[in-house]
């Protein structure tokens, strides 16, 4: 024991001697770890606010009853099946709207509610007596209430006047929800009579079967592990996880190489330890003791900054989500202990990882080895052979996936085999430039810059791999954000062709100003607009009502769609659907769909697909006559306004003066582009950060590699220096050599993150989100980055060279003669 | 816990829902029932039954029930007892209200008794739906599958003939029940007292009838013949704050004698006696100080102390039995539980019977 405690500090010592090399080793692990459990605590975080969705009230995790098509059906049902013996619980679900804000009303049951159903919100047999008897109780999350700006025990008007019951703090509920007596919630959704579906409890007992008593109105749906929020959001974790996994590697390419190097510098240590006496395993012991102690000290530091780069980037990824997926996640992270547990078994296991190859020298170690470069390039050779060999297998499984796969983690595969193909790829690739190179000259110190170069790749090639994996990723989503920009652009150009938009505080002003603006020569057209939110097949969609006017069907661009498509839709019976509904429900035009509204379900066919990018429901167009035919209470305050745009300035200022409509109600069109904009670009902001993280940690990898190299290299310098090779010149061929290995790196991952641009946007973009987007390449960006990357690597490149410039002649000579 | 919450025929479940417990029940009688009863009618003397309205729902007062016990025996002579029954409470006086705004709750309890099982059921409802609900004439009481049901010449004043169903994963059965003789009034005239203090309910039961049918218990059917009691009672505060449960007999005795009688357990241990005999139809009330009942062996059952057995003496009819369960175990382990089950009694007079105790 005390001879270890004594290796311990012998091997500690060099620590001291170098800091620089400490911290190095440090910062890679704490990067890995912290980048890793800062992007599981986002996943995490919003992974328990689904389950509270999806357990609250029987969300997806209690078997039940719905009508074929998806729509309400009649309440004698559910009384029918109880007599029939079927434990079951009634539930009606819609969307109501509160001062503007659209809220999910979920009406239940509590007396037949199946416990396990209930029991996430506790509302079920306890302190229902408030809840069923008037006023009764809506119950609501904390973070619901607060974002409404409410208090609990207020009653909120809704958009169509009706009063909720007295609002009651429920914290187990999920966000964006409201709770309230079934029967209360009948009269709020106009939906007398009506349910949504049937939880099934568990009791057991005779009943009758299903079709006897529903015939083929209702179909059982099995309860689903995984809910409808987590399959939305899968591909956004899937995404958050894949960066998170990315930086992980990168930084372990950085433990890898300061490890390596704290190795190198340390052989003369560990032989003269064994010289002295300690067994190979002792030693080893020691070192792997080492090596978790500094593990666990990097882990806790990690998850500390992990943690604050999930707070920081929660406020983000909660707007994605909301944005994309209307997922409701809290704003304040809570932890888990097993994320703190993680987190240290993730970075011991990481440091152990990267130090395999080290300890495994450690292991072999001969006693009195030296240098032999020869022989390492031999080693090399092969190992290229076998990596080279890796790489196309794995591309030969994208490839397949990609023939085969049809999913979304198909997709992931793709792209995760096309990277690490490349990555395995990219030493072999290099090698054969460089070995090409090494060819096309005679001049020996030219061979000599193309042949050490070529030794030097196993050194650098991890770090070379990290930097071409996130130059790949950030060309990849650099170009998919790019291209998405550019197709919402032009979306939003067609989808918002009026050039005012006004929003009238009541219907009576909707009137008025509809009055006023006929007499106003410079108002080309007036085109109301409608929208309320129906929830259907356990998902909100959007249904909007526009008038039948030359500027939709001159300017709504359809991805695909039936010859009489307008004609049909002003008729009041065809509709327009979202692609990303078409996706979701399968349907294409010629299809039928059932709509449940308060007037009874409405059959409407599919007559045209439309693009509706950035909207996380699926939205349904209709003629705005026929919308307020079936929903007579919707509100109908709003419209757009053709006007000459060198008249919008007066005619904004004339509304604004005689109606008294501010920023929010009355806007032209520049500014509702504008704010579009601004929401879409929030959506990209955790992926650009996290994009801007890799290619850090990049860097830094880059620098930790080229600083071992440099030291371990220098018996190779050595001799050129002694034939009479300023340390100048030196410096100069060394800074050429790294800068030339990063640029053919750097060319290598443009076409490769072309690729995963192509990846993202042709597979990954339509599972995720539900829209395909068009492809296009942006050079200027490419050549911006290639830039970023030439800096990045000439400032890791810089330190070593510097000290190279630096050195003492004597060292050099001391190098020459003790290791030749 | 035991002692400080009773009352006759476990409206229990119903104040489960109504988020009644602990201490709040201590003060106010066990499952609500001692509760004011503002706003809903008041049980006065005086008032006459009629029917077949009285058969049916009386939302104006806050509780009522519709039980029914049969002692049954199979073709082998072995004993069964067959429960069913339909509680209703109101959440709220006044308006009724449509639909889901109407403020009942219906409660269902069913169970099958044998000397070596006992199996318990029960359901909830609200009112206003159709899941669950009395009809008066025609005469139906159901909740969910369960269902007591008037069939073909049914008669007001005997409420017979009868089919009567009930279902759960361990049992099911079904019995026709017919009655010759009409119903009884019990209390005075329908009048029921239940402390010195007012607290009343109205009260009619029909001991007569026969019963026949099938019992379905663990997957084997089991035919049955045997005699059943029905009780029907409603009332707005049917106990007295400070009473905290009681111990109900229902017992057929020879000669087609019937006798119905219970002890209100109070806290002082004062405890409040009532009883009917009847003979020939004819209801007569007994006078609290002539009913002598004590325990005579405690089972323990679910952590409670339970009298199972009973000393059963009224000495102005020269009745003195004692009473023995057919299952000391049956055990109602429902929202709230209680003891209901069938019992045989020897002694002046041998017959069976049905025995329920709350609050313990």
């Amino acid at each position: 024991m005390r001879r270890a405690l004594w290796i311990l500090a012998v091997l500690l010592s060099h620590w001291r001697r170098h800091p620089m090399q400490f911290a190095t080793l440090l910062i890679g692990l704490i990067a890995a770890t912290a980048l890793w459990s800062g992007v599981q605590a986002l996943n995490q975080q919003a992974r328990t606010s689904y389950d509270r969705a999806a357990a609250a009230f029987g969300g997806t995790r209690t078997p039940m009853l719905v009508a074929g098509n998806g729509s309400a059906f009649a309440q004698q049902l559910f009384v029918d099946l109880r007599r029939a013996g079927w434990p079951v619980s009634p539930v009606v679900e819609g969307r109501v709207q509160i001062a503007g804000r659209s809220v999910r009303l979920l009406g239940i049951e509590p007396v037949t509610m199946p416990v396990e159903a209930s029991a996430a919100a506790e509302t079920g047999r306890t302190g229902a007596q408030a809840f069923l008897t008037p006023p009764g109780q809506a119950l609501i999350a904390p973070e619901t209430l607060a974002s409404l700006g409410l208090t609990e025990g207020a009653t909120p008007a809704l958009n169509d006047g009706a009063l909720l019951p007295p609002l009651k703090l429920q914290p187990q509920l999920a966000p964006g929800v409201l709770v309230v007596d079934i029967g209360i919630a009948q009269k709020l959704l106009k939906m007398p009579d009506q349910i949504s579906r049937l939880l099934i409890g568990s009791a057991k007992g005779p009943r009758a079967s299903l079709e006897s008593v529903a015939r083929d109105r209702l179909r059982l749906v099995q309860p689903d592990a995984e809910t409808d929020l987590e399959r939305l959001t899968d591909s956004f974790h899937l995404n958050l996880t894949a960066f998170g996994l990315l930086s992980f590697f990168v930084g372990l390419f950085i433990v890898n190489s300061a490890i390596g190097l704290g190795f190198e510098q340390r052989l003369p240590m560990l032989r003269t330890l064994r010289a002295c006496g300690v067994s190979a395993r002792q030693l080893n012991s020691v070192l792997v003791l080492e090596l978790v102690s500094i593990a666990l000290i990097a882990g806790v530091i990690g998850l500390v900054c992990g943690y604050f780069i999930a707070a920081s980037l929660l406020p983000d990824v909660a707007a994605s989500l909301r944005g994309l997926y209307g997922a409701q996640i809290p704003g304040q992270l809570t932890l888990k202990p097993e994320w703190w547990f993680a987190g240290l078994a993730i970075s011991i296991i990481g440091a152990l990882l990267a130090a395999t190859s080290s300890l495994l020298k450690a292991v072999r170690l001969p006693l009195l080895a030296t240098a032999q470069p020869y022989a390492w390039q031999q080693a090399q050779h092969r190992w290229l052979r076998l990596q080279g060999t890796g790489a196309l297998l794995v591309f030969l499984a994208a490839g397949l996936a990609l023939w085969l796969g049809d999913s979304l983690i198909a997709g992931f595969f793709v792209l995760a085999a096309l990277l690490l193909g490349a990555a395995l790829a990219l030493p072999v690739i290099l090698g054969i430039v460089l070995a090409g190179g090494e060819r096309s000259t005679r001049r020996p110190l030219v061979t000599w810059f193309w042949a050490d170069s070529r030794l030097q790749l196993s050194g650098l090639s991890l770090a070379l791999m990290a930097l071409l994996l996130a130059l790949a990723v950030n060309v990849g989503v650099g170009t998919m954000v790019e291209s998405f920009s550019r197709t919402f652009t032009g979306w939003l150009d067609g989808r918002l062709a009026s050039e005012i938009y006004l929003n009238a505080a009541s219907e009576a002003q909707a009137i008025e100003i509809k009055t006023w603006l006929k007499t106003r020569p410079d108002v080309q057209a007036v085109l109301p607009g409608s929208r309320t939110d129906i929830q259907f097949n356990g998902a909100p969609i959007e249904l909007l009502g526009f008038a039948d006017h030359a500027t939709y069907r001159d300017q709504w661009p359809l991805l695909d769609s039936t010859s009489d498509a307008w004609d049909r839709v002003r008729s009041g019976d065809g509709a327009l659907i979202s692609e990303q509904l078409a996706l979701r429900m399968k349907l294409k035009p010629g299809d039928r769909l059932d709509v449940p509204t308060p007037t009874g379900n409405w059959p409407l066919d599919v007559v045209a697909v439309y693009a509706d990018y950035g909207n996380p429901k699926g939205q349904i167009g209709v003629n705005i006559d026929a919308l307020v035919k079936h929903f007579p209470d919707i509100s109908q305050t709003r419209m757009g306004l053709r006007v000459a745009p060198a008249n919008v300035p007066a005619l904004i200022t004339a509304i604004r003066a005689r109606f008294g409509l501010d920023g929010r109600n009355l806007a032209d069109q520049t500014t509702v582009k504008t704010e579009s904009l601004a929401i879409f670009n929030r959506t990209f902001a955790v992926t650009a950060a996290l994009n801007a993280f890799t290619l850090g940690v990049a860097g830094v990898a880059l620098l930790t590699s080229l600083l071992t190299l440099s030291n371990s290299r220098l018996p190779q310098l050595a001799p050129l220096w002694a034939i009479g090779i300023t340390r100048r010149r030196l410096a100069g061929i060394e800074l050429l050599k790294t800068l030339s290995v990063a640029l053919i790196t750097s060319l290598l991952a443009l076409p490769l993150g072309l690729l995963v641009a192509w990846c993202l946007i042709a597979i990954v973009n339509v599972k995720a989100f539900g829209w395909r987007l068009p492809f296009h390449v942006f050079p200027l960006q490419l050549v911006q980055l290639l830039g970023v990357a030439m800096l990045a690597s000439l400032l890791a490149a810089l330190l070593p060279i510097l000290k190279l410039l630096r050195m003492q002649p004597a060292t050099l000579v001391k190098v020459f003669a003790n290791e030749r | 816990m035991s002692g400080s919450r009773l009352t006759r025929r476990s409206l229990i479940g119903a104040a489960a829902l109504l988020g009644l417990g602990g201490s709040r029940v201590l003060a106010q009688g066990f499952a609500g029932l001692g509760r004011d009863a503002e706003g809903f009618t008041a049980v006065l003397p005086g008032r006459a039954l009629t029917f077949p309205a009285d058969h049916g729902p009386h939302p104006d007062y806050r509780i009522e029930w519709w039980y029914l016990t049969a002692n049954l025996t199979d073709a082998s002579g072995n004993a069964y007892g067959a429960q069913w029954t339909l509680f209703r409470q109101a959440m709220a006086s006044g308006a009724q209200g449509d639909g889901w705004a109407t403020p009942q709750i219906w409660m269902g309890h069913a169970a099958v008794t044998s000397a070596t099982t006992h199996h318990a059921a029960e359901t909830f409802a609200r009112g206003g739906v159709g899941q669950a609900g009395v009809t008066a004439a025609p005469f139906r009481a159901w909740i969910d599958a369960w269902e007591m049901r008037g069939l073909e010449n049914f008669d007001d004043m005997s409420v017979a003939p009868l089919d009567l169903s009930a279902s759960s994963a361990e049992f099911s059965y079904r019995l026709r029940l017919d009655a010759l003789q009409p119903l009884v009034l019990q209390g005075d005239n329908g009048y029921s007292r239940k402390s010195e203090r007012g607290q009343a309910s109205y009260y009619y039961s029909q001991p007569y009838f026969t019963a026949r049918g099938a019992l379905i218990v663990d997957g084997k059917e089991i035919a049955v013949t045997g005699r059943a009691w029905m009780d029907r009672e409603y009332s707005s505060q049917p106990l007295a704050s400070d009473q905290t449960g009681w111990d109900w007999f229902s017992l057929h005795l020879p000669e087609n004698e019937k006798l119905m009688l219970f002890r209100l357990r109070q806290k002082d241990g004062a405890h409040y006696f009532a009883g009917n005999w009847i003979t020939d139809g004819k209801s007569e009330q007994l006078a609290p100080g002539a009913i002598d009942m004590a325990p005579t062996v405690m089972t323990e059952i679910a952590g409670r102390r339970i009298p199972t057995s009973w000393k059963v003496s009224i000495a102005s009819r020269g009745l003195q039995i004692a009473t023995s369960p057919l299952n000391s175990k049956s055990w109602m382990a429902t929202s709230f539980p209680y003891w209901e089950g069938p019992v045989s009694f020897t002694g002046s007079h041998s017959g069976t019977g049905y025995l329920e105790m709350t609050g313990y």
